[in-house]
């Protein structure tokens, strides 16, 4: 767990924050068979907010941000993404999975196609872009995320960063308004690490919404706008990432903390 | 003080042979080849010395003598006037027909079989559990004889089928299924385009293959238009009828007619005769390699990391298009090298044909001509030749096939 | 900051939240089975399907079981007291359940001794199935093969002495120059048993067979079942080693050794066992020499042998690949010389991955060595089909018979592949 230090400025002219809600969770609750891994969970998160989620492993913070699409199902309480309810209804669901993007901690790039494939998949199936237009959509992400070279290259013959990038750039393809970023730096190298987090910071500044599952406390305190704290399946505390860092006022943030930074 | 000169050069001694690695590995080989060399000449000498004491030799000349038995399940035309070698090349025909029927068959038990075992209905994935269990763990000759023996047992004989009062009634007045195997109706063409039913058949053949050509325009045609507007027209309708409408007509003008089996005295007449040996090693093959090919199956949907399925959901994709776009390009990668030597393994199994009966190669050539001719060596030569040969021929295939698709990695 | 929104209040929870039990529609039966069973309309028509042909097959077996005879002399005797009933006709069973076992010519007085051999096998074989058991019974492991030998064969008790001390004198000649050279502790190990094994031979009377201990019992005369173990036990125990050379022939890097290996391999994997058993039916005999009589058994399993052998060195072969190259390295930078390599460090490693590859190929080959009833020898199949339909009393009682063969077989295979499965855990585990 370090903190990396982001040395570039950051832009912020347009890292504004809107009274439009993006997300919103009620009272949500859920259970492994007899285990309660999510406890009544209650967040609402606005159009252009950055949000980090931190806490010890296994305390459900993955579980919570994979409930927002569906990939695991809640069994109590109320989700609304974008307007839209989650519930078992798959129209919902196919509606709400197109509109968020999400990044995985192990990139889960899809090995038998190439990366400009990877990136075309999604726009070509669901979105029913044309293929030339869907392929320069993927160009000008992959441009984005700095590798346009590499779009004929298979996934297992890139590095860790760069499969993270294209990660992301292929999320960027369905045009989401909200990433969801499951641990993404967990599985890199540091100076891999440094150049996804140089790609999220971009999307940031853009003003994208973002849910971000991280240990990379640097990102949270120069780049959140809010980070939460989850313990045991709850959310244990949430503030601005100057007051959370500086002043965390509940115990176990205090011990998570010093463990995190304090060597 | 000495000055350096060329390093001294050392005398070749015996001990090097051993010592050192120049020569190391030459001196091991000639001393295999040496060892090779002697049991050949050995073996040779014993085999000569008893072909000698028996009063036989090494001769092919036997496979042109008249064979003198009958074969009922035939490709091709064949009586018992026929040479050995016509009725190696009936069982040989017969070996391909079951291999390639059963290999078929398989290849659908297993696929419903592995898909079902991993389904989330806890009641069906432990019946294919079961029945991938049982067979597995149960010789497939044991099996080839109890389906064989259930045949035989079970169905009646055509007699059954005989009189006012017949215990035993054709399946929709065309179809038979007796003691001596099933009888289906024959198609025949009334009026050809072509003299003789064969002729016809390849007529049939060659549309067939246009209707095919045609199928896999429009998929091209459909992908360029999904290219270009984004849309994929819907194929189905289309493809259907490239198929049916040419096939119909073809049919209707060659004017399509079925010639049903019909009891003639003791027994069927007319129609295609399958016979119970066929059916039941076909079955028995199909089922048996069945169950292993549902464990590749299941192993290779397996293999496609979960990461895989839930990045293709968070894009979006439906449930149908992530098997199809994402799980099944990367499982076949896996399945199909196992399940290639599976086919291999019922081509060898197939020989188990002997056991029921049924006249394959190892049947004809390996049995019937083996024991009238006294021919051992030459004809289990010429049996172990023709497996050899079709065993290398479906390995190069596989081997062409995974150098195809092995996946791109630094 | 100017971008902070409004609603970024602080926040901090109460108190924990106790673990609580999930909602009631969430748990017990009623969840289990629509999660299970009916979670769509799809999975309820298939659980239905599965329900039916579940029915189908117990309606249809269990009264055949239940109802049947287990005390009658005959399958006519079966059906009088069946008077129509669905009931199955075990009584061909319990009436020729030794002739099933042990085939209809080993002598009746004797079936103590293949018994008392397969119990023993259990103990020979336990150290080297499990790794836990002590080393020491290895000892025993080692000494099995010549005692079941003659527990099985009986006669003169000298002849597997005899083999014994050719296989102690070439341990012996490998212990003492092993050590400073492999080649000649092995080639020396191997002219020592042969030296042992011609003396001893010669040493043994003629006569010694008639009044021996055990009664002699001929290969011919063996069958059923035990002809079944007997040689999948033996052929698979034979094929280890031959496997293991071949493995490691394969992977050698002198053209000719690798060459024989190569063919050797490819040529058995590609031809069905049933022509390498009418190889040893038929032909195997021409080249052995000419005054010799070899028998069938023998000749069997020479061939299957060969047979697994091809099979068992392909999964060696894929351990050695397993293992990282660093192995090797690390191995020839110590010093070790191949042989010393290959014992200590790399064999070792590449067996225990091979395990349960080998384990496959022993089922496969014990399930084909029903085979060899096509070359009329009178294995459980054999006798099956052959003495026991083909008796009056019991022409026509397939169910029963055939349904037993499956149960013995599936009770052996289904035990061993378990246990491949247990082992491949434990491996698992192991190598972390």
């Amino acid at each position: 767990m370090s903190e990396l230090a982001i040395e570039r400025e950051i832009d912020r002219s347009k890292m504004s924050i809107s009274d439009e809600v993006a997300i919103q969770i009620t009272g949500m609750n859920k259970w492994y068979g007899q285990f309660h891994v999510l406890r009544d969970i209650n967040l609402t998160v606005n159009r252009g907010e950055r949000i980090v989620i931190a806490g010890p492993s296994g305390s459900g913070k993955s579980t919570m941000i994979r409930c927002l699409n569906a990939l695991e199902e809640h069994q109590e309480g109320q989700i609304i993404v974008d307007g839209t309810e989650l519930t078992s209804d798959l129209k919902n669901i196919d509606k709400i999975r197109s509109e968020v993007g999400m990044c995985f901690q192990h990139f889960n790039l899809f090995p038998h196609l190439t990366i400009l494939e990877n990136c075309t998949l999604a726009p070509i199936w669901v979105r029913k872009t044309p293929k030339k237009e869907a392929e320069e959509l993927a160009m000008h992400f992959l441009e984005k995320v700095k590798i346009p070279d590499q779009a004929h290259k298979y996934p297992g013959m890139l590095s860790g960063g760069q499969q993270q990038r294209v990660a992301i750039a292929r999320s960027l393809c369905m045009k989401p308004r909200i990433m969801l970023f499951d641990e993404p730096t967990s599985a890199l190298d540091p100076e891999m690490i440094k150049e996804v987090l140089d790609t999220m910071i971009e999307l940031a500044e853009e003003g994208m919404t973002m849910l971000c599952v991280t240990h990379e406390m640097g990102f949270a305190r120069q780049v959140a706008n809010r980070v939460i704290f989850m313990a045991d399946g709850q959310i244990v505390e949430q503030n601005e990432p100057e007051e959370f860092f500086n002043n965390p006022k509940s115990e176990r943030t205090q011990q998570f903390l010093s463990q995190i930074l304090g060597h | 003080m000495s000055t350096l000169t060329d390093p001294p050069k050392t005398a070749f001694r015996l001990s090097m042979l051993i010592n050192d690695t120049r020569y190391r590995s030459l001196t091991f080989q000639a001393l295999a080849f040496l060892a090779l060399a002697l049991s050949f000449v050995y073996l040779g000498n014993n085999l000569v010395e008893n072909l000698r004491t028996a009063g036989l030799n090494i001769n092919f000349g036997f496979l042109g003598d008249t064979a003198g038995y009958d074969i009922s399940q035939r490709l091709v035309e064949y009586g018992n006037q026929d040479s050995h070698s016509r009725a190696a090349l009936v069982g040989l025909l017969n070996t391909v027909l079951v291999a390639f029927l059963a290999c078929i068959t398989a290849t659908v038990f297993g696929v419903i079989a592995g898909v079902l075992r991993l389904s989330n209905n806890w009641l069906v994935s432990k019946l294919m559990a079961f029945y991938v269990e049982i067979f597995r763990n149960i010789p497939v000759l044991i099996w080839i004889i109890i389906i064989f023996t259930v045949m035989t047992a079970v169905m009646p004989a055509p007699r059954a089928y005989r009189g006012d009062n017949a215990t035993a009634s054709m399946l929709l007045d065309a179809v038979a299924f007796t003691n001596r195997g099933v009888y289906i109706p024959m198609p025949f063409f009334e009026n050809g385009l072509m003299p003789g039913q064969t002729l016809n058949w390849l007529v049939v053949l060659v549309v067939a293959v246009g209707s095919w050509f045609a199928a896999r325009k429009i998929n091209v045609w459909a992908t360029a238009k999904q290219e270009e507007s984004g849309v994929r027209p819907k194929t189905l309708p289309m493809v259907l009828g490239v198929w049916l409408v040419p096939f119909v007509i073809m049919m209707l003008i060659m004017g399509l007619a079925w010639e049903y089996p019909a009891l003639k005295g003791f027994n069927f007449q007319g129609g295609i005769k399958i016979g119970g040996p066929l059916i039941a090693l076909w079955f028995a093959l199909s089922i048996y390699t069945g169950a292993f090919i549902a464990e590749n199956v299941r192993a290779g949907i397996q293999a496609v990391s979960k990461g895989q399925t839930e990045a293709a959901a968070a894009l979006g994709l439906r449930p149908g298009k992530v098997m199809n776009l994402v799980v099944l390009p990367q499982a076949l990668r896996i399945i199909i090298p196992p399940l290639i030597s599976q086919y291999l393994n019922i081509t060898k199994n197939s020989s188990l044909a002997i056991a029921v009966g049924y006249a394959d190669i190892t049947a004809t050539l390996g049995g019937i001509t083996l024991n009238q001719t006294g021919r051992a060596i030459e004809c289990v030569l010429l049996l172990m030749a023709f497996y050899l040969t079709a065993s290398l021929l479906i390995s190069a295939v596989m081997n062409v096939y995974n150098a195809s698709v092995k996946l791109k990695e630094r | 900051m100017t971008d902070q929104s409004t609603n970024s209040v602080a926040f901090v929870a109460d108190g924990n939240i106790p673990q609580s039990p999930p909602p009631a529609r969430e748990t017990g039966a009623i969840k289990w089975v629509r999660a299970n069973l009916f979670s769509s309309w799809m999975n309820g028509i298939l659980t239905v399907a599965a329900l039916l042909i579940i029915y189908k097959l117990l309606s249809d077996a269990l009264p055949w079981i239940w109802n049947g005879v287990w005390t009658t002399s005959s399958l006519s005797e079966c059906r009088e007291v069946l008077q129509g009933k669905t009931g199955a006709c075990f009584s061909v069973l319990s009436e020729r359940w030794n002739q099933l076992l042990f085939g209809f010519k080993y002598p009746t007085d004797q079936y103590w001794r293949p018994t008392l051999a397969f119990v023993l096998l259990f103990v020979a074989a336990a150290p080297v199935l499990f790794f836990d058991l002590p080393r020491k019974l290895l000892a025993f492991t080692a000494l099995y093969p010549f005692l079941a030998f003659w527990l099985i064969w009986g006669g003169t008790i000298l002849a597997p002495i005899v083999a014994l001390l050719g296989v102690a004198a070439a341990a012996y000649v490998f212990q003492t120059y092993g050590k400073a050279s492999f080649a000649i502790g092995f080639f020396g190990a191997i002219a020592a048993a042969f030296a042992v094994w011609i003396i001893g031979g010669k040493l043994i009377p003629d006569g010694a067979s008639d009044n021996a201990l055990l009664q002699a019992v001929p290969s011919r005369d063996l069958g059923g079942f035990m002809l079944n173990m007997m040689l999948g036990v033996t052929c698979v125990s034979l094929s280890v080693p031959l496997g293991i050379a071949l493995a490691l022939g394969r992977q050698s890097n002198m053209p000719l050794i690798k060459w024989i290996c190569v063919i050797f391999i490819e040529f058995v994997r590609g031809v069905p066992l049933i022509t390498l058993l009418f190889v040893a039916s038929v032909m195997l005999s021409y080249f052995f020499p000419p005054d010799s009589t070899v028998d069938l058994f023998l000749r069997v399993v020479i061939m299957i042998t060969m047979f697994s052998a091809a099979y068992i060195a392909e999964v060696i072969r894929g351990g050695l690949a397993a293992l990282p190259k660093g192995q090797y390295e690390a191995a020839d930078s110590l010093g070790l010389d191949y042989a010393q390599a290959m014992r200590l460090i790399i064999l070792p490693q590449a067996l225990k991955i091979s395990i349960p590859g080998i384990v496959n190929v022993a089922v496969g080959l014990f399930k084909d060595t029903t085979l060899v009833s096509v070359i009329s020898m009178f294995d459980l199949v054999g006798m099956i089909r052959g003495p026991i339909l083909a008796s009056t009393e019991w022409s026509g009682v397939y169910w029963e018979l055939l349904g037993a063969a499956a149960v013995l077989f599936f009770i052996v295979c289904y035990g061993i592949s378990q246990y491949s499965q247990w082992l491949e855990r434990r491996l698992a585990t192991d190598h972390r």
